[in-house]
């Protein structure tokens, strides 16, 4: 009997394709997230919104927090790291938490490194904005990837961005020819043998789940069509009007976006969404997805 | 040349795409279904691993789990259920409340095993195959009762894991994220027609 082995890590993340993980910050938070059909909350003890607002380092949550949200829910429950804060993850790895998110969205604590993702048994999620980015985290032993979009803003488009930039690649790489791509592997700054993979398999090796600005369930349609495997939703539902109406129609626009009336119903009467962010409105530093190398 | 089989997948949340892949590689036509429409002249369905009370929750909108109650009691359908699909489709879940089919004599324990830092995979012994399986156990479920007419053919440590009544199978592993398709093989030949 094996713990821990990569198949049961990225196997556990191939279960939550076609859902939702929604960030929660309370246990009653939690409790209508897995009412509304969540796969999966994020503890956090601040969403993404509050954390540009309020500012100052951001780190890992309270265990209590995290506790409390484990006690609440039937699902499984993740909880987010500072990139490079492998020792924040020991904490998250004996709280017992599902899986670890090794996020942009706090403040990072190694501007060189990321975690070394092998050596734990709890898997791990890891953010990218392009392929290269993608197959080094994997390389690092993340079990499952997801676009850093830009956290906290309820605008898709960096979103958009970055799904389109790694499905891109996968697609240029599928045509290319055996002998192109230890180029290719060189010019992504990624091994050879998930160039390779990619090439044969047409994806990642691992499930691929858009993030960091979905707050619409037509957001949530529109990067399933864009090819991931599922979605994130941080600020998008607590700070919007009717949180659990809105969880619940991201929720069924996920499964059902491929059907347009079905899409139509659960968009309506949402109330309000969360009040967004324009990108241009953000300065270089105020960017969470430029974090992680 | 004999037709192919035309088995649907359950496609509203969960692995469906690794069911999909291997009974492809087995020949099979394979139709995923998320409303009712899609179990039409289907004689089997596949339900994925997932989460449980996610799939549950999507099932009872549209009358799809009508739907599919429907089509197993009239005979046409046979219905396997692996770790969430397993929930899904047992009589009884334990300790919780949430939306499922019942259609199976049995009682369920969800996580039983632990959660995701004590999830695995362990060669088992499978009653009717002639070699260990390598099942891999992800937050998994277990049998915990069986009722009549229910057969038991695959224990770990003694808990129930792998039961089959008549027309329906529930698994509490995932053969799907293996290369070994015996189940899979199995479940086409015995139960579903061209």
């Amino acid at each position: 009997m094996e713990k821990g082995t990569l198949r049961v890590k990225t196997g556990f993340a191939e279960m939550f394709k076609g859902g939702v993980i929604m960030d929660v910050t309370t246990p009653e938070q939690a409790g209508i997230a897995e009412e509304a059909g969540a796969v999966a909350v994020m503890a956090l003890e601040r969403v993404p919104a509050d954390i540009r607002v309020q500012g100052g380092v951001a780190r890992m949550s309270d265990p209590k927090v995290i506790k409390e949200i484990m006690a609440a829910v039937s699902i499984p429950v993740m909880a987010k790291v500072r990139i490079g804060h492998f020792a924040e993850a020991m904490v998250l790895e004996a709280l017992g938490v599902d899986f670890i998110d090794e996020s942009e969205v706090l403040t990072p604590a190694d501007e060189e490194h990321h975690i070394d993702k092998w050596a734990f048994k709890v898997p791990f999620v890891n953010g990218a904005r392009d392929l290269g980015e993608a197959l080094r985290r994997i390389a690092e032993g993340s079990a499952m990837i997801r676009t850093k979009g830009e956290a906290g803003t309820g605008n898709v488009v960096e979103a958009v961005r970055h799904a389109r930039s790694v499905m891109k690649a996968i697609r240029r790489i599928q045509g290319m020819r055996e002998d192109e791509l230890m180029a290719e592997a060189k010019s992504l700054q990624a091994p050879f043998e998930l160039v390779r993979y990619v090439h044969e398999h047409g994806r990642l090796p691992v499930v691929n789940f858009a993030a960091g600005g979905v707050a619409t369930p037509a957001d949530a349609a529109l990067m399933m069509h864009l090819g991931m495997d599922g979605v994130f939703v941080g600020s998008g539902i607590f700070k919007s009007g009717d949180p659990a109406r809105r969880a619940r129609a991201i929720v069924r626009a996920v499964t059902h976006y491929n059907d347009p009336e079905i899409l139509a119903e659960v968009s309506e009467d949402l109330g309000e969404p969360m009040v967004g962010i324009n990108l241009d409105e953000l300065s270089e530093e105020e960017r969470m997805a430029k974090r992680g190398w | 040349m004999s037709e192919a089989k035309r088995v649907g997948v359950l496609a509203l949340q969960g692995d469906f795409r690794e069911h999909k892949l291997m009974l492809e590689r087995l020949g099979a036509s394979v139709r995923e279904v998320r409303l009712p429409e899609h179990l039409e002249g289907l004689t089997g369905l596949v339900v994925p691993g997932g989460e449980s009370t996610t799939i549950g929750k999507l099932a009872a909108e549209y009358g799809l789990d009508a739907a599919v109650r429907q089509s197993y009691e009239a005979g046409d359908l046979s219905i396997w259920g692996t770790c969430a699909g397993a929930i899904w489709i047992a009589r009884e879940i334990l300790d919780y409340q949430q939306p499922h089919l019942g259609l199976m004599d049995i009682a369920v324990r969800r996580n039983a095993f632990g959660r995701q830092v004590d999830s695995f995979e362990v060669d088992l012994e499978i009653e009717g195959l002639n070699a260990p399986f390598r099942a891999v156990f992800i937050r998994a479920p277990e049998i915990v009762r069986v009722g009549k007419g229910v057969r038991v053919r695959a224990r770990y440590l003694g808990r129930a894991v792998f039961a089959e009544q008549e027309r329906i199978w529930a698994m509490a592993f995932h053969p799907e994220l293996t290369g070994d398709d015996r189940l899979h093989r199995e479940f086409l030949e015995r139960f579903v027609a061209s």
